[in-house]
């Protein structure tokens, strides 16, 4: 069977399978936000002593104020009133929180991608650092971030350190971990044969880093390099909710707890999950860019 | 003609979770300037281990060892060999070019040397114009070409061959086996070579020396006078067959053969 080419590929290598679940789940979700919202409704009209038919129950369910789970042209409308028709410098604009969090979690994520490298780098040079430093890196993992990251916001900000970088501080926190561990093993990944040959050469440990073990670790830093972004994202919210922070995508979805405004909180987090495969994929094509130019041989 | 590798008593014992394994047991070899020296035997009779011993890859236990008159150490500081080991091991990140000009990078050879040698080199080994092509692009035997004229990029006296064509093809093997005694007799390196066939340590070597396992040992060194000229026809002459059944004889003695 010949290779698909061009538009025909984009359909049904694309388009078709990703629009399929796509669509599944918006029907899913359809379903599920009828079941959820029906009790309130069924409510209402005991209270008002009516009898409402089924199709009626169904539009009604669609149409909440306060929905326990608002229906997908809901949370629709709502971002597209929050973005296209907001000025971008309003506090209103999705687009302006969004950009609040993307700052720290960029911020966030860079700082935390060069000090996993570092580490890395540390830990495969020194076998007391390896030996010293590794359980420490896993321990730090096991503290639950929502715990400290009230602390951290606190602290910093009494020592006069506020805005974005308390923030960062939590995404790098969270994310120079997989890029660590991944990185150890990327460093440490070649062959005993390529070690053996640099050994021949009586090359040094600097050569030996920057000739042959960075570059084979390259793979592993962009693997990692996608689960931390990811990771930081998350951290640049949880850093908003705690402290009763007023912008950012946490922001908006305290806000909406707190006034109860349930389609609100669902576009804040429609608009993080969209913001973080963004991300994803731009890292992801960063890689592939990287590998070609490295002779896609990985 | 001047002695460049001698090792008196050679011993190394390696210590493993099973316990001690004996690789190599009272060696005692010279090998003169410009011979082409092969190390026959089954596996687990010490070859490849003897060859990063005199590479200074691995310390012997137990006796001596001088190559080039000093420690394998100081002949690797001063970079006396060419290793090359039984896959290509080039950099796939590298393009060929790069591969090769990989060692004159490390020992700081000039970016315009570094050129020169490349192409050199290439055409030596039969694969000029290849610079710019990635490992991937190569097939095994083109592959394991690379890394000898990697191997040869920096001029050292001697090249450690460890069963560089053993995972290719009988054809390009022949083929191979050709060139290598081409390049052999351009160039006049020593050559340390390991191999597990017959027919090829018999066609390429001067002299053959028979090893034999549990502990590695050396059963027997044997002359090979098939003269300088010797094309891959030789191998049906009675000479080489002679000389392969003596082989042969001193592999079944040292227990090759037994289960």
């Amino acid at each position: 069977m010949r290779e698909r080419q061009g538009p025909s590929w984009f359909f049904f290598d694309r388009l078709l399978p990703i629009g399929t679940v796509v669509l599944v789940i918006i029907l899913l979700w359809y379903g599920f936000a009828v079941l959820l919202n029906a009790k309130f409704e069924l409510d209402q009209a005991a209270r008002a002593k009516k009898q409402i038919s089924t199709m009626e129950l169904v539009q009604k369910t669609m149409a909440q104020d306060r929905p326990v789970l608002p229906a997908p042209h809901q949370v629709a409308t709502e971002i597209w009133n929050t973005t296209a028709l907001k000025k971008v410098t309003s506090k209103r604009s999705l687009v302006y929180h969004g950009w609040i969090t993307l700052r720290s979690t960029l911020l966030g994520f860079v700082m935390g991608t060069l000090l996993g490298i570092g580490l890395a780098a540390l830990i495969v040079h020194s076998r007391v650092l390896d030996k010293s430093l590794m359980p420490w890196i896993i321990a730090s993992q096991t503290i639950p971030i929502l715990a400290i990251a009230p602390m951290i916001i606190v602290v910093l900000n009494a020592i006069g350190i506020s805005g974005v970088l308390p923030k960062a501080l939590i995404s790098t926190y969270l994310s120079f971990f997989p890029v660590a561990v991944g990185m150890v093993k990327g460093l440490r990944s070649p062959d005993l044969m390529l070690m053996d040959l640099m050994r021949t050469y009586n090359a040094n440990r600097s050569q030996i880093f920057w000739k042959l073990r960075w570059p084979a670790a390259v793979p592993f830093l962009f693997t990692s390099m996608k689960v931390a972004v990811a990771i930081s994202l998350v951290g640049a919210i949880v850093g908003e909710l705690p402290t009763g922070a007023v912008a950012g995508l946490g922001a908006r979805l305290l806000t909406g707890s707190y006034y109860g405004q349930t389609i609100q909180i669902w576009s804040a987090l429609v608009a993080a999950a969209v913001l973080a495969a963004a991300l994803v994929i731009m890292v992801d094509l960063v890689s592939r860019l990287v590998t070609r130019h490295m002779g896609m041989a990985q | 003609m001047s002695v460049v590798i001698d090792t008196k008593g050679l011993d190394l014992t390696f210590r493993t979770n099973d316990g001690p394994v004996h690789a190599l047991s009272d060696i005692d070899l010279q090998i003169e300037s410009g011979e082409f020296v092969s190390l026959i035997g089954p596996s687990g009779c010490g070859k490849t281990t003897l060859l990063r011993v005199i590479a200074d890859l691995e310390k012997p236990t137990g006796g001596t060892i001088l190559v080039n008159g000093v420690s394998p150490e100081q002949a690797r500081l001063s970079r006396a060999y060419g290793y090359v080991f039984q896959a290509a091991a080039l950099y796939p990140w590298r393009t060929i070019g790069s591969n090769i000009s990989l060692p004159l990078e490390v020992m700081g050879f000039s970016q315009a040397e570094r050129r020169k040698r490349i192409a050199k080199n290439l055409e030596l080994v039969n694969l000029g114009g290849f610079e710019k092509k990635f490992p991937w692009q190569l097939s095994g035997g083109m592959q394991q070409r690379a890394s000898i004229a990697r191997a040869l990029s920096f001029d050292p006296d001697m090249l450690l061959m460890d069963e560089p064509f053993g995972a290719l093809d009988e054809i390009v093997r022949d083929h191979l086996n050709e060139q290598l005694l081409k390049l052999w007799a351009q160039t006049q390196k020593t050559v340390v070579f390991v191999t597990h066939s017959i027919p090829e340590a018999v066609f390429l070597s001067t002299r053959i020396v028979v090893m034999s396992p549990r502990p590695g040992r050396i059963h027997d060194v044997i002359d090979c006078d098939l003269g300088n000229d010797r094309p891959l026809e030789i191998r049906e002459t009675p000479k080489f067959l002679e000389i392969a059944h003596r082989v042969r004889e001193g592999l079944r003695l040292g227990h090759s053969y037994d289960d």
